[in-house]
Parts: C-alpha cells; sequence; structure tokens
C-alpha cells in the first residue's frame, strides 16, 4: 500500500512522487484525511439530509425532542398523496417549459451573437459589446420596475411569455461564449474562408462542434438558473395554473403552514430535477463557473 | 485580403474594399440581430429608463413628470429607506466575510489529491443548486424556536434560552445570513479550489525544508498566492449581498416588523407593489451608486497593493 502511488483523476502522471515528506505512516493519514472529509460533507450536507428526511415522516414526527434523523417508518405515501394535494404536475411542467425554452433561445441566440462579436469584424462592434457588458455590472434589481411597466404596457403581465422575453436574451449568454470563442484560433476561419465557406457555414461546421463544453455549460447555468427562479415568476406570474415549482411550494408553505413532512415532500420534488441534471452535468457546471466567474 | 493593399490606389480598387466592408457589416449585424433585439428592448432599454426615472414623479394613476432631485429628498427623510440601508450593510457585513472564509475552508479541506474527491466536492457544491424556496423552507424550520434542531443543538450544549432567530427583530438577520452563507459558500469554493490549484508545490516543500508549520505554510504562501482570487471573490460577493432580494422575500420577507427590510425589497414594494416608478427608481440608482463605488474603491485598493 505504502508504494502504491495515488492516482488523481485530473493529473497526469507528473514528478509529484517526492510530495511532503510522510512523517506517518501513509494509511493512517489517508484514513484521517478521509474522516474529515466526510465530517466536513456531512455538516454542509445536513439540512438536505434532514429535508430528505422529514418528508418520509408524519406530519407529528418532523419535530420531535430529541430529533429522530432517520424516522420510524418510512411513508412513502407522502410522495403520492402531494400530486392530489397541489397541482404539482402543472407546476413542474410549467418549469420544465419555461426552462427549455429559455434555455434554447439563450444558448442559440447567445452563440450566434457571439460569433458576431468574435469572429466578424464591422464598425462599432466594440462599442455595442461595451454595452452588454455593461449592463453586466448593472443589478437587475435596479431596472426591474422599467421592465415591469413595460409589460404591463404591452399587457403580457400573467403570461409565460413575459418571462420568456426577460430573461431569453440575457448578456451572460453572449459573454460566456464570446470568451470561449476568443479562444478559438482566427485561422481556423480564415482557412475554411478560403476554403469557400460562408461565415454562418463556418459557425455551424467549425465554431458550434468546437465549443461544445462551453454550449453545455451555459445550457445547464441557464436552465439551473431558470428552474431555481423566484423574483420572475412571483412578479409576473398571477394565476395558479401558470405557476412554476418555485411559486406553488411557497404558497403549498404559506397555506398548509403545519404539514411539516408534506412542505418537505414538495421541496424535495422541487429540487429533485436540478440535482439530477446537475449530477450529470456537473464537470460543464463547474467549468463554466470556473471560466466566467459570474452567474446569471 | 483587403489588408494586404497598404495604399489602394483610388477609384477602382476602392469599391470591391468598401463593398467587403458593407458586406462583413451585414453579416456581423444578422450574427448579433437575433440577440440584440431582445437585449435591447428588455435589457438596455430598462436600465437606461431606470436612470432617467429616478429624476421623474410617475405613479401608475398620473403622467410622468419631470422632478429633479425630489425623490432624493424624498427618500433623506423616509425612514423606510433608513432602515433598509441599515439592513443592507447589517446583512454585507455578516454575509461577505463569513461566506468568503467558509468557502476558503472548504477548498482547502477539499484541495486533496485522494481518490473520489471529486465525490466531496460535488457535495459542497449541493446547496448552491438548491433552489431558494427549498433552502428558506428547510432552513425556517430548522430555524424552529421551540423544537428546531438549531435550538435542540444549543439546549443540548447547555445554551439557556436559545434565540427565537426568524420569529424575532433581533435573530432574523443572523438567521438569514447564516442560511445565505450555507448556500453560497459552494460557489465560492469552487473558485478558490481553482485559486488554490495554481499554487506552485515548490513553494510548500521550500518552506517545509526551512522548518515552517502548517500555521505559517497558510498565512505565509496560500494567502498571499490566493490573493488575486480573494480579490476577485471579494467584488462578487459584496455586489451580491447589496442587491440580496430573493432569499430575503421568501425567508422572512422584510419581517418581522421591518427587521430583514433591505433596499432591494423597498425597490420591488415600491416600485411594483405600491406603483410608485419614479420614487422606486431612485432608490435603485442609490443602491447602484452604492455597489458601483464599493467595487471602485475594491479596485483601487487592489491596484494600490499590487503595485
Amino acid at each position: 500500500m505504502t508504494t502504491l502511488r495515488e492516482a488523481p483523476p485530473a493529473a497526469g502522471p507528473g514528478p509529484s512522487q517526492a510530495g511532503p515528506p510522510p512523517r506517518g505512516p501513509r494509511i493512517f493519514r489517508r484514513t484521517l484525511a478521509y474522516v474529515s472529509l466526510v465530517a466536513v460533507t456531512l455538516l454542509v450536507l445536513l439540512p438536505l439530509g434532514w429535508m430528505v428526511t422529514s418528508s418520509l415522516k408524519r406530519n407529528n414526527e418532523v419535530f420531535t425532542i430529541p430529533i429522530e434523523w432517520i424516522p420510524r417508518e418510512f411513508r412513502w405515501s407522502n410522495y403520492v398523496e402531494i400530486w392530489e394535494q397541489i397541482p404539482m404536475a402543472t407546476y413542474l411542467g410549467n418549469s420544465l417549459y419555461l426552462s427549455v425554452v429559455i434555455t434554447f433561445l439563450q444558448v442559440l441566440t447567445g452563440s450566434f451573437a457571439a460569433y458576431g462579436f468574435s469572429k466578424v469584424s464591422f464598425p462599432c462592434r466594440d462599442g455595442l459589446f461595451l454595452a452588454y457588458i455593461a449592463t453586466i455590472a448593472v443589478p437587475w434589481q435596479a431596472y426591474m420596475v422599467p421592465q415591469y411597466i413595460m409589460m404591463q404596457r404591452a399587457d403580457l403581465i400573467n403570461t409565460h411569455l413575459s418571462i420568456i422575453l426577460l430573461q431569453a436574451f440575457g448578456a451572460f449568454g453572449v459573454f460566456l461564449m464570446r470568451q470561449y470563442y476568443m479562444s478559438i484560433p482566427d485561422e481556423l476561419c480564415q482557412a475554411a474562408r478560403i476554403d469557400g465557406l460562408s461565415e454562418y457555414g463556418i459557425y455551424r461546421r467549425i465554431i458550434l462542434p468546437l465549443s461544445k463544453p462551453a454550449l453545455a455549460s451555459l445550457a445547464l447555468l441557464t436552465f439551473v438558473s431558470t428552474w431555481n427562479d423566484y423574483m420572475g415568476p412571483f412578479i409576473y406570474l398571477t394565476s395558479n395554473e401558470l405557476w412554476t415549482v418555485q411559486l406553488g411550494l411557497r404558497s403549498f408553505v404559506g397555506q398548509y403552514q403545519a404539514d411539516y413532512a408534506m412542505i418537505m415532500t414538495g421541496a424535495v420534488l422541487s429540487v429533485l430535477p436540478v440535482m439530477v441534471i446537475f449530477l450529470f452535468g456537473q464537470r460543464y457546471f463547474i467549468q463554466g463557473i470556473a471560466t466566467s466567474g459570474l452567474k446569471g | 485580403m483587403a489588408h494586404v493593399m497598404t495604399h489602394p490606389a483610388p477609384g477602382g480598387s476602392q469599391t470591391p474594399r468598401r463593398r467587403r466592408a458593407w458586406r462583413d457589416t451585414l453579416i456581423g449585424w444578422s450574427f448579433i440581430l437575433p440577440n440584440f433585439l431582445g437585449f435591447a428592448l428588455f435589457t438596455l432599454v430598462p436600465v437606461l429608463a431606470a436612470f432617467a426615472l429616478a429624476f421623474m414623479e410617475w405613479d401608475s394613476a398620473n403622467d410622468p413628470e419631470w422632478v429633479g432631485l425630489e425623490n432624493f429628498a424624498r427618500l433623506w427623510n423616509d425612514e423606510n429607506f433608513h432602515v433598509a440601508l441599515r439592513n443592507t450593510i447589517y446583512y454585507s457585513a455578516g454575509h461577505i466575510p463569513l461566506t468568503l472564509a467558509a468557502a476558503l475552508g472548504l477548498a482547502m479541506a477539499l484541495n486533496r489529491r485522494l481518490r473520489g474527491v471529486e465525490f466531496f466536492r460535488t457535495a459542497a457544491f449541493f446547496p448552491y443548486v438548491t433552489s431558494l424556496v427549498a433552502v428558506a423552507v428547510v432552513w425556517n424550520m430548522l430555524f424552529n424556536p421551540t423544537a428546531g434542531p438549531v435550538n435542540l443543538f444549543l439546549e443540548a450544549i447547555g445554551v439557556q434560552d436559545p434565540p427565537r432567530w426568524v420569529a424575532s427583530t433581533d435573530w432574523a438577520m443572523p438567521a438569514v445570513i447564516a442560511t445565505s452563507v450555507w448556500r453560497d459558500m459552494g460557489y465560492y469554493m469552487v473558485l478558490y479550489l481553482a485559486g488554490l490549484q495554481t499554487i506552485p508545490k515548490e513553494y510548500y516543500e521550500a518552506a517545509m525544508v526551512d522548518g515552517a508549520n502548517a500555521w505559517q505554510r497558510f498565512w505565509r504562501i496560500t494567502i498571499p498566492s490566493l490573493r488575486p482570487t480573494t480579490f476577485f471573490v471579494l467584488v462578487m460577493l459584496t455586489i451580491q449581498s447589496f442587491k440580496v432580494l430573493d432569499l430575503i422575500v421568501v425567508m422572512t420577507d422584510g419581517g418581522p416588523g421591518r427587521s430583514t427590510l433591505v433596499l432591494a425589497q423597498l425597490i420591488f414594494r415600491e416600485g411594483i407593489r405600491e406603483g410608485e416608478f419614479g420614487y422606486s427608481s431612485a432608490i435603485a440608482l442609490v443602491l447602484f451608486l452604492l455597489v458601483f463605488t464599493v467595487t471602485v474603491v475594491q479596485f483601487r485598493i487592489n491596484e494600490r497593493r499590487s503595485s
């Protein structure tokens, strides 16, 4: 065991053999490291764990003294009953619809515009891009009122369209994609031009396939932030049948304050889709954050 | 290509070049337009309008009217504004240092070359992808004054009469801050992990040869090497803290009383609930200037330290 080299998943076999000089037996130190990792992780995940176990209890079992971390009997029926108690399917459907449409539009128009901003040169291009950057620096909270007035005048309050229009053309997508396109050498595009490919052809056949990781990052970040968005739907959607899962859950909490277990069941259901998506695409998700350092 | 001709002859050869520039402009705009239309209409125009509206009086009943600085005079005497400003600063003063410390701590703990460390990193990031509504629901229950796990724990370690958290005016803000630190630390941890990976191993090896202990290595090598990351995290955290809105709306809705009312929420209440478009835009302008000033100051300090 002591002669076995640790195999880090990311780093290649470098000249790292030296490392810090081992003080104690290696296996002991490694166990200690794992124990501390598990302790830290448990502490971070404790609230989420409590959410999940509480969702499998009876309402009167959630707050017991002392705390029961594992329910005595698992009440899976909570997960059946919640669909009857609130229109959960409608809420989930609305959330899915908004998230998919907004993500699609954001990725499509964002990557298209980013090509114009990075690979085609024309007058005013950089000034125009500066306008994009400048609005990223203004907090959304500072211009939500003018947006609201516009939507009110356009008679779009209480429609899904209002949320789509406001969120699908954000500057963030253009910014993230442009960052990535700048790293693709211009010579590649020049060569394709000489070969007779039009600019649209270069975008579709060369740039898009090359930028799959960035597209995935943008798609995931947009999807998750739309799914989790509260203020947008809260401001614009008033009828129950248009509500997203976040609004539905919030109103459920207001209506049935003592249905603790049921509330937790709803919370788990609202988080589950995003968790699954995050687990599958976490690499792109974290890349997107680490490279841009900005969020939607 | 066009740039080969450094001195284009007048007349004949000028035309294809100009035509080419025209073509590029058309093509460039065709790429940008689909996004730009939406962006200009729904972001750029509202941003510009927000600045103009701050100097107008306009509510849903009456037509807009230019009033100069009147909105700001009204702000000066508005007690709600004072409370919201104070609370925003209170929230930031807690949220910024605590999130920074927690994120750095997590990153240090998870910056190990161990098999399976990826799994722990993913787990530490989980709170950040959890929706705010779920976060608020869970933490409100955790902070339940009589039977919540937080207070049960405090009683178990001997705290007499633990705080009533979101049910009390004094402790609601600390509860909100604790919740937000828990949610955001995973995000900034990612940035710190990226920063930690840029520190050359040789620094530590040299320090260990010189007999520096772990504490000294942390303060003399890790912290100075992370300065660019810390600066970036600090700027992001500041902006994020000043504009806090959704967490407050779902967790306490500004209460109890006005104990957690923040600036962004005041904008929302005055502008969208009350229809005071002009007045709320004045508050928005103050919020923007606040964020802007703090960011500029941070950049200045960073420049001075680097030189």
